[in-house]
């Protein structure tokens, strides 16, 4: 071994030994427990608070306006599809103001006729044709139990 | 002035460098030396393996999994981010194929194909796979994407440098760089919420029950008994992807 490299050969040891021991510290202490990724992210991830609560929390105050859906096509919905995420207004029902759409457009994203939608999934009406009188859907049909009609 | 010279000895010199090495080498004994290679870890047979399944034959196209998962996750509101989406697809008499998706979907849709054109058209939600082979995870360069043991595509927003690999490599366009915090973002499936023992965003609001999530280890589950009772693909299958996203009544016109 020419005696140039011998005389580098501990440098280079020297230097390793400073790049592991730097590495050691600058990596996270999750890294690595599952793979190639820091394991506390995860964590992370999962504290983000939720926005939409659920038709039990809903339940828990309005149970007259959840056993009323109940009893009717829309039973399988969740509240929130139409009255939008409620964690602010279960935290504080004076803050949290939740939608009460109602109008032709909001309700034709689901039965305005398209034949992309299949009939025996949903029944679908021509969200024009349909009583054109009327301004809004809900001025006719309870969105809690749609077969029955207002007066 | 001129510059000073140190006068310390070799010795003195030396007795300091050795001071120092052996601090940091003591501490670093304190805490174990983590291996120098990360290895993954085989996925367990006995913990949830998460998967989602999708039937086209009942979506109806009203949007309300694109809105609600743009709501839960805070998704910018500009119509070209998105964590799930859905796409209206029109195969016409002709054999030509139009795909809309205006907003996501989160508006509604209206056909805007001739009844009299249309040989088929359906609804295809979209959103990320889930794959057991990403091509996504596979490039990134720091380690800030990965797939959970749960097997869940997430990304560390902490590590992410937003060079933008990863949503050049996933085959389903299911990646966006958020525009505020200048990382990458995608469908988590919800993972806080299902965390919390919720259903993700998207299947909670599904009007029609179109979509399914569960465990695929748990083979009486209901993702499981989806799979058994459907005919279900998975989109590209040729990629080998390992995708954890099953349609039923996927039509071969679906990219």
């Amino acid at each position: 071994m020419p005696p140039q490299l011998k005389t580098l050969l501990p440098l280079l040891a020297v230097f390793i030994c400073i790049f592991l021991v730097a590495r050691h510290f600058l990596i996270p202490e999750s890294f690595g427990k599952y793979g190639h990724y820091r394991a506390d992210s995860m964590d992370e991830t999962a504290a983000i608070p939720i926005n939409y609560v659920g038709k039990e929390a809903c339940a828990e105050c309005h149970d007259t306006e959840t056993a009323k859906l109940a009893s009717d096509l829309h039973s399988v919905l969740s509240c929130e599809i139409c009255h939008g995420p409620g964690a602010l207004h279960v935290a504080d029902a004076e803050k949290g103001i939740l939608l009460k759409p109602g109008t032709r457009e909001f309700c034709g994203t689901c039965h305005s006729i398209n034949p992309a939608r299949r009939t025996e999934v949903i029944n679908q009406i021509d969200t024009k044709e349909h009583h054109p009188e009327k301004d809004n859907c809900i001025d006719c049909h309870n969105p809690h139990a749609v077969w029955e009609l207002k007066e | 002035m001129g510059t000073e010279r140190i006068n310390d000895t070799r010795r003195n010199f030396l007795r300091k460098s050795a001071m120092l090495a052996g601090t940091l080498l003591a501490t670093s004994v304190t805490k174990p030396f983590t291996a120098v290679i990360f290895a993954a870890n085989q996925p367990d047979k006995t913990k949830p393996w998460y998967g989602i399944g999708i039937d086209i034959e009942k979506c109806i196209g009203c949007g309300n999994c694109a809105k609600a998962c743009k709501l839960e996750n805070d998704v910018p509101k500009e119509p070209f981010y998105f964590r799930s989406w859905v796409e209206q697809y029109a195969i016409k008499n002709d054999g030509t194929v139009k795909v809309e998706s205006p907003n996501g979907g989160i508006d509604g849709f209206t056909q805007t194909v001739a009844a009299e054109d249309i040989f088929k058209t359906f609804f295809v939600p979209k959103m990320c796979n889930h794959c057991a082979k990403s091509p996504c995870t596979q490039v990134c360069p720091v380690g800030a994407t990965y797939e959970s043991p749960e097997g869940i595509a997430l990304v560390d927003d902490k590590y992410c440098i937003g060079c933008r690999y990863c949503i050049q490599a996933c085959p389903y366009g299911c990646r966006y760089l958020h525009p505020v915090k200048n990382t990458v973002d995608k469908c988590t499936l919800c993972y806080h919420r299902i965390k919390k023992g919720l259903s993700p965003a998207c299947v909670e609001v599904c009007p029609t029950g179109a979509r399914i999530y569960g465990d695929l280890n748990d083979k009486e589950g209901l993702l499981n008994k989806f799979l058994k009772e459907h005919h279900c693909h998975v989109l590209k299958p040729n990629l080998n992807t390992g995708s954890k996203l099953f349609y039923n009544g996927l039509s071969a016109e679906v990219r």
